[in-house]
């Protein structure tokens, strides 16, 4: 089993959402992260207070799935994800060790869709 | 109408400053603001008003013949808004009593324990606010027997407040994440705030009028006429300085030009107004933007920066600017007659920022010896809504 991570542009999540779907991908987690990669961020400026080089706001999707259709998720995420511009994010993969269900207790992959 | 348009810019000014702390620390600002109405209120109505407007002794101060409201009923009082209750009157200057101490909090936020802010709060008002406001508008008051003008609070709000904030500042210290300070929780608590003191204002200078008609709308006017101005000045100043308006930019020449206004307002006419809230705007700009930070000190949230510099500025536009033609109560400044209406100005400004300054420093050291002033390195880190008063604004899970 995989886990994937992939920190996208919070303005592509409606795509990739979208496109998970297509692939009847549909168990994830979202959270709104913030980060930098090459984009060094903007300087913001409060009255005389300066903030250099600030962190950018990016959304995460979490997804895990089976071996076989991992480059299915990849495929989907950078379909939706994809502008073609600096900062459209990365995808990140770890192996899974084990997922359980918490209300049945199912493990393994069948715990996993 | 006035006294709750006036009351309703403490809570105002309490958004405002609490929008530009950390969000840690937001609730000890609303406290501290709110706090500040209750027991200056208290102090108001026990003592303060007739230290402030009792009749004068020695034109120095009011005495206690009005305390605990003794002889302050609803016939009016014929040298203090003729036309309205007794009552009503004690009750609007209340809700200046209760502002300005509030003000200063821009100066110490962050880092002040609520004791000390509680202590210094009804100390500052009995020892530097009752007696200033006395000295301007009490008949009798020697600044004003001397001439000075002050039509809604730029000597008896922003300059004292404003010089007591810079000696919060330099005795307090600052901040010890200092300069990483953290930018604005939430600006738009700010801008919330904001448009709450622009709404009060009107009372603030309208009601200073103490009657309905010409007298207040030429305040009403001028209020809005500043407020307009001090904004486009410190933005424009932003976009050509700084390359890009702010919002803060905008809120900030905003204030600037309604506190530079403040003592004008009803002896100045339209365009000169204008003319005030911009050149207060720019003013306070540099001051924040240029001199704060070369000379080191933590005003926190500019109230010396901003209500210290505008009301100064303001107090000597009224010295340029005033004219009879308008108020008749008033007198003619430098661009109508000649400088001494000037003259006048500036030493009313003169004393009552050396005064306010010097008590403000020694009540902060006195303070700090009595509970202490300041809260732990560990508390400070963790900040003051969950030390001080144990809450938290944001309850993130649940």
């Amino acid at each position: 089993m995989k886990y994937v991570v992939a920190i996208i542009q919070p303005d592509r999540l409606d795509s990739v959402i979208e496109a998970l779907t297509e692939e009847e991908i549909n168990l994830m987690t979202v959270s709104e992260v913030l980060g930098r990669g090459r984009q060094k961020g903007l300087t913001e400026v409060y009255r005389s207070h300066r903030e250099p080089g600030n962190l950018l706001r990016k959304i995460k999707v979490e997804v895990a799935i089976r071996d076989d259709r991992l480059w299915q998720v990849v495929d989907a995420v950078r379909r939706g994800a994809y502008t073609g511009t600096i900062g459209d994010g990365k995808i990140f993969v770890f192996n899974l060790d084990e997922c359980i269900r918490i209300r049945t207790g199912e493990t393994g992959e069948a715990a996993l869709a | 109408m006035s006294s709750a348009l006036v009351l309703l810019m403490t809570p105002g000014l309490a958004l405002f400053y609490g929008g530009l702390v950390r969000r840690k620390n937001i609730l000890s600002v609303f406290m501290q603001c709110l706090m500040a109405v209750c027991v200056v209120g208290l102090q108001w109505v026990l003592f303060g008003y007739s230290l402030a407007f009792g009749p004068d002794h020695g034109g120095v101060i009011g005495g206690l013949s009005y305390a605990a409201l003794h002889n302050v009923t609803l016939a009016p009082n014929p040298s203090y808004g003729p036309t309205v209750p007794h009552l009503l009157f004690m009750v609007f200057q209340m809700m200046f009593a209760v502002i300005t101490p509030a003000l200063i909090v821009g100066a110490f936020a962050e880092r002040l324990k609520f004791s000390a802010f509680l202590l210094f709060a009804v100390l500052w008002a009995t020892i530097v606010y009752d007696p200033l406001a006395h000295w301007v508008w009490a008949v009798g008051g020697f600044l004003r027997n001397y001439g000075a003008l002050d039509f809604a609070g730029g000597i008896v709000v922003h300059i004292s407040a404003g010089m007591s904030a810079l000696a919060a500042a330099l005795v307090v210290g600052r901040r010890r994440s200092y300069p990483d300070t953290g930018p604005p929780h939430n600006l738009a608590l700010v801008v919330l705030g904001a448009a709450l003191l622009w709404f009060g204002w009107f009372g603030f200078n309208g009601g200073s009028a103490l009657s309905s008609g010409g007298l207040s709308t030429l305040a009403f006017v001028n209020t809005q006429l500043a407020a307009m101005s001090g904004a486009i000045a410190w933005v424009f100043l932003d976009w050509f300085l700084a390359k890009r308006p702010t919002t803060l930019g905008l809120l900030s020449g905003l204030i600037a030009g309604l506190a530079a206004v403040t003592p004008a307002s009803g002896f100045v006419s339209p365009m000169a107004g204008l003319a005030i809230g911009a050149v207060a705007g720019a003013l306070c700009y540099f001051s924040v933007m240029v001199v704060k930070a070369k000379l080191g000190y933590d005003d926190s949230l500019d109230a010396f920066g901003i209500h210290g510099v505008a009301g100064t500025w303001g107090v000597l536009a009224v010295g340029l600017w005033a004219t009879v033609s308008f108020n008749s109560h008033g007198a003619n400044g430098l661009f109508h007659s000649g400088a001494h209406l000037l003259l006048v100005q500036f030493v009313a400004v003169l004393v009552s920022a050396v005064y306010s300054f010097v008590m403000s420093f020694g009540l902060f050291k006195l303070v700090d010896k009595l509970v202490g002033l300041r809260v732990t390195e560990d508390e400070e880190r963790i900040g003051l809504d969950l030390t001080q008063h144990r809450e938290s604004a944001y309850t993130s899970l649940g």
